[in-house]
């Protein structure tokens, strides 16, 4: 099973690979990929560094082109692919229809893995996408049951992926337009969820802070309180007269646990989220799943996740605290 | 231009459905969305039901079509999908690709739901080669984009399918595996004693400020504002509109219904109900948020 961790930047991009990743998944600092936020992603030269970096180590790097070009702008992402094939990127991971089948028509050999945001969760759609533009693997969305993932791999006609560890979207990736409707910024199509130049933090006399996206009230904490970035799926609400997190607790998922079932239901790759990530959140998860994954082939049947693992996990978890998230059927 | 009346996407009981369509028929509208498109665990009416009140209204003279679930995880569900696609009678808005896909296997041809993702002109062609024959955009396409995207396909050679944009009623925004009604009443999706039914128009959501904000509906999450369109009908009509959708909302449906065909049949500019849809002028969704149109 592959380990395929995200990239954000050059520094990155090497710490994972030095700590055991497979392949990065990586992005052109525009907005033809998902994580588009300032100061995060490469420019070309960077991209070709980080390319050979990977490459002299034996691993890979994906290229993610994953949001939705509109009409005017399919052009741009039609040019980020030929960039990608040209830095000799061993994969694209994009999720529109029209980027997918370019791809399949310009660069034949460059491997497309449909994204998570492709919103793919079934055999029926992933035969779609299979056969209309050839893909070579498939990114599940965060809502499938384990018992789900293991059939879907049973019966898809291509390779699975899955995540297995970062902030968990609770809506069907490629499907929420919770951020825009406050902001209309789509993350769909401009690639950021929360723009950062929508939201506005302050502080009370008393230490309480308040935060704000686009003027909207997300959240109020008080002094000691931890505060998560302010996403509307995160945020706490008033729903029939209670305050709380009314749609998700800002929380991380972590599928360690069901490494042994992932493996054995064939399942080819896992995903670590967290472009906009630091070095030493991509060192020490990657480290972390590296062992795991090694310690699983060495002895699969004596296989337990160890508490130094988890430790380390929750330590880089979103508000210091995991989830199975919907592999386990009672967060649903 | 004519008149959809689109998908009830909230859990009504059975009794209060089948009144809510007998009530349609009679309506001035030419088309109807029929079945449920958010939870599969909502089984007021069966899939034959559905059915036997699809026949009723297509003998009222109305065109039918069966519009399936957006989201789709079990197999189970996608066996139902297979079945619903399979009644050898009526047309499917397809809601997801898992839709598009066995519609395609079977060469019928589909209406495009506003939870598939198409964004230009060359997804959308790829879709009508796969045969989408009408298209219901999805609620991030405003009128810029929706122009931008006939520009293309025009430029392209290529023509548009029928256009059927979202008129009247609350948008739907996204949708999860996790049931948010059931997560308000502390029970698990499993037990969820089918607690939508006791909200008709949905379970309000606010900001601890008070201000309305969301409206959760199960696995769905809408804006809170009941969206009009109405008003901007001189810029549908520009853009070759073909189909108004107005989504059934709890209360009023039969008064919205008759505004939009006076509106429709009348040349000035009806007078707004409901909220500014900001996507259609290329802003936030939110009315409350919207500066100026």
């Amino acid at each position: 099973m592959q380990l395929v961790c995200p990239a954000g930047n050059l520094p990155a991009l090497k710490a994972a690979i030095d700590h055991g990743a497979d392949a990065v998944y990586a992005g052109f600092r525009d907005q033809t990929n998902a994580r588009a936020f300032p100061g995060l992603n490469f420019d070309e030269s960077e991209l070709r560094q980080g390319v050979g970096y990977a490459h002299q180590r034996g691993r890979k790097v994906y290229i993610a082109l994953n949001t939705y070009p509109d009409a005017a702008r399919l052009v741009a992402w039609q040019s980020a692919v030929n960039r990608a094939a040209e830095l000799g990127a061993d994969a694209i991971i994009a999720a529109e229809l029209a980027v997918l089948e370019y791809a399949a028509r310009a660069h034949p050999g460059l491997p497309r893995h449909l994204s998570v945001q492709g919103s793919a969760t079934t055999a029926a759609a992933l035969r779609y996408y299979y056969e209309r533009c050839g893909i070579a693997r498939a990114v599940l969305p965060r809502v499938l049951s384990i018992q789900q993932v293991e059939r879907l791999a049973a019966t898809a006609p291509v390779p699975i992926e899955v995540f297995a560890f970062g902030s968990l979207c609770i809506m069907v990736e490629g499907r929420c337009q919770l951020s825009s409707y406050l902001t209309g910024a789509s993350p769909n199509r401009h690639g950021v969820c929360s723009p950062a130049r929508f939201v506005r933090w302050e502080e009370g006399p008393d230490g309480a802070r308040t935060v704000r996206l686009n003027g909207v009230l997300i959240d109020r904490f008080d002094p000691e309180e931890p505060a998560g970035y302010p996403t509307v799926c995160k945020g706490r609400f008033d729903v029939n007269g209670e305050i709380f997190h009314a749609l998700e607790e800002p929380t991380s998922l972590n599928t360690l646990e069901l490494l042994p079932r992932l493996a054995s239901a064939g399942v080819a790759a896992i995903k670590i989220e967290g472009r906009q990530r630091g070095v030493a959140y991509v060192t020490a998860v990657t480290g972390t799943w590296r062992q795991a994954l090694d310690r699983l082939a060495a002895d699969p049947a004596g296989w337990q996740p160890l508490p130094a693992w988890q430790r380390t996990l929750a330590a880089h978890a979103e508000g210091h605290q995991t989830t199975l998230g919907p592999y386990h059927r009672a967060w649903h | 231009m004519r008149l959809s009346l689109g998908p009830l996407q909230y859990f009504w009981p059975r009794d209060r459905v089948l009144e809510f369509y007998r009530a349609a028929a009679s309506w001035p509208l030419e088309v109807i969305y029929l079945g449920e498109t958010v939870c599969s665990k909502r089984r007021e009416l069966t899939a034959r039901d559905w059915l036997a009140l699809a026949a009723e209204l297509a003998d009222a003279g109305r065109e039918v079509v069966l519009s399936s679930l957006a989201l789709i995880e079990a197999e189970s569900e996608l066996a139902a999908l297979e079945r619903l696609i399979d009644n050898g009678r009526f047309r499917i808005e397809a809601n997801d690709l898992s839709a598009v896909q066995l519609c395609r296997e079977r060469r019928l041809p589909f209406v495009g739901g506003p939870s598939l993702n198409i964004y230009n002109h060359r997804a959308l062609a790829l879709l009508m080669e796969d045969g989408l024959f009408r298209w219901v955009p999805g609620v991030e396409q405003g009128r810029e984009l929706l122009g931008e995207l006939r520009t293309e396909m025009a430029a392209a050679g290529g023509r548009m399918p029928e256009l059927e944009v979202i008129a009247w009623g609350r948008l739907p925004l996204s949708w999860s595996a996790r049931c948010f009604t059931a997560r308000a009443f502390d029970v698990g999706k499993d037990d969820c004693g089918f607690r939508c039914i006791e909200h008709p128009d949905g379970l309000p959501l606010a900001t601890r400020e008070g201000q309305p904000l969301l409206v959760i509906n199960g696995v769905q999450v809408q804006g809170h504002a009941v969206c009009d369109l109405g008003p901007e009908l001189p810029e549908l009509r520009g853009l070759g509109v073909d189909l108004l959708r107005l989504y059934p909302q709890a209360e009023r449906m039969a008064e919205i219904v008759q505004h939009f065909r006076a509106a429709v049949d009348g040349t000035g500019t009806p007078e707004r109900l409901g909220a500014v849809n900001g996507y259609w002028h290329g802003q936030a969704g939110d009315a409350a948020l919207v500066t100026s149109t």
